[in-house]
């Protein structure tokens, strides 16, 4: 074999139509397939080709799910859900949905070797994505110096002076974790107090190694072919500065991918998918919504999880109701299928 | 045809320097989370091509092959010819996208 041959299923429409599709394989994504597997509506869980387990495959140990007391590694915790939901009759597709119709009674979702998946209920889970800070030099020193994974490339920094941008959890738990590696960590803040949580703020003001620049904001990064140093902004006075720096940790946020579902679901300004609360319905019938896709309050593994439960229990309601409809018309489903009976 | 090799800092001038075929190789470790979730895309590309070879550098115990290369990031995947690298993919990819990126040496 000379090339890396055609997919078998290329174009290929699996014509089976399922009872559920999930989208997405973090936290959400594998506690819906764990509880529609227990429904047994055999669940299909699309989880990408490469952000199986999702966001906390890039994160340490994990101190805050409950039921492990001792922490539990972000990796170790999404192949626990992942082996769970497989236990109980999951099947996983292990690429990416491209395309999807989830207008009709079926609903289509296409992933990126061309195949069609087919259901009757999907659930979205698609989590979120970092933030870039939106500088020039930031996608070319991206891999050289600039980083969104502290776990993945703390390590390359040993003894150097780095700096870490943000000030919610993660940008503590980052700053806390390069400690390990760096001589300084600077943590860059726009603001002179933090949003992260009482005890991740504790930890990294008692930390020697860290080192706060407040009221700041990067508006240039620095280096031929590696970072150099940064230059920054006071937003009170103005002013700016320079910084030697070997290499700047961005951690300012995180935007919901909702682009997949964007003409098709109803979603706020900032793309997060809108639900119909306390439910997970979104506008569409017998589509449903969890997670950091949803979610830009409470963003925590045990939420995401949480969510994905009801996302699961609603599908389970739903085809239930559409089955008991029956021969009835469309619209009439979608009202069952609406009808709160917890 | 071929499952994933590990080459280290002893054998890499030898396995991927001196390899007549073109080789890619993934500088990766065993606390780096997008490392593990790219490498079934890799042992995927492995086992259904054999133009390209491909092979598993571990940073953590190579250190000297990373520094060479100047690594400040993984996964990190170097494709090798004839000695030098020709191309560099940084950060975890689409399985759809890894397979156009390497098209020119798989195909």
């Amino acid at each position: 074999m000379s090339r890396i041959p055609s997919n078998p299923y290329e174009r290929h429409q699996v014509t089976e139509v399922r009872n559920v599709i999930i989208i997405g394989s973090g936290p959400a994504g594998y506690t819906a397939a764990i509880y529609a597997a227990l429904a047994r509506l055999h669940p299909l869980v699309i989880e990408g080709s490469v952000t199986w387990g999702g966001a906390l495959m890039t994160t340490t140990e994990v101190e805050n799910y409950p039921g492990f007391r001792d922490g539990i590694m972000g990796p170790a915790l999404m192949e626990e859900m992942r082996a769970q939901a497989e236990r109980f009759g999951a099947e996983f597709v292990t690429d990416d949905a491209e395309w999807v119709d989830l207008t009709g009674a079926v609903k289509i979702v296409r992933d990126a070797s061309g195949r069609e998946h087919r259901a009757r209920s999907v659930i979205l889970a698609m989590g979120s994505r970092y933030r870039e800070l939106g500088l020039a030099n930031e996608k070319r020193l991206s891999g050289h110096g600039v980083s969104w994974c502290a776990t993945c490339d703390g390590f390359f920094f040993r003894d150097q002076d780095i700096a870490v941008v943000g000030g919610g959890d993660s940008a503590m738990e980052e700053a806390t974790f390069l400690t390990r590696f760096a001589r300084k960590v600077y943590v860059i803040h726009r603001r002179d107090e933090l949003r992260a949580s009482k005890v991740m703020q504790e930890r990294a003001f008692a930390n020697g190694t860290i080192e706060f620049v407040w009221n700041t904001e990067v508006v240039d990064i620095h280096g031929e072919d590696k970072v150099s140093g940064l230059t920054l902004r006071n937003t009170l006075t103005g002013e700016q500065s320079t910084l030697a720096v070997s290499a700047l940790f961005v951690a300012i946020g995180h935007d919901p991918r909702s682009e997949l579902v964007a003409h098709q679901v109803r979603r706020d300004e900032e793309g997060y998918v809108l639900v119909d609360q306390p439910s997970t319905r979104t506008d569409v019938a017998g589509v449903f919504a969890a997670g950091d896709l949803v979610d830009h309050t409470y963003r925590q593994a045990v939420t995401a999880a949480g969510t994905g439960c009801q996302a699961a229990l609603d599908a389970e309601r739903y085809l239930a109701a559409v089955d008991d409809a029956g021969a009835l018309s469309e619209p009439a489903v979608a009202l069952a299928a609406t009808t709160d009976s917890y | 045809m071929g499952s994933i090799k590990h080459v280290t800092d002893t054998d890499f001038d030898q396995a991927v320097l001196q390899n007549d075929k073109p080789v890619l190789v993934d500088f990766w470790a065993e606390w780096c989370g997008p490392c593990r979730m790219i490498a079934p895309v890799l042992e995927e590309i492995a086992g259904t091509q054999d133009k390209l070879d491909i092979v598993k550098l571990n940073v953590d115990e190579n250190p000297q092959t990373a520094a060479t290369y100047r690594i400040t990031s993984i996964p990190a995947l170097n494709v090798f010819a004839g000695g030098h690298v020709v191309k560099q993919i940084i950060g975890a990819r689409p399985k759809a996208a890894l397979l156009r990126e390497l098209e020119d040496y798989t195909a």
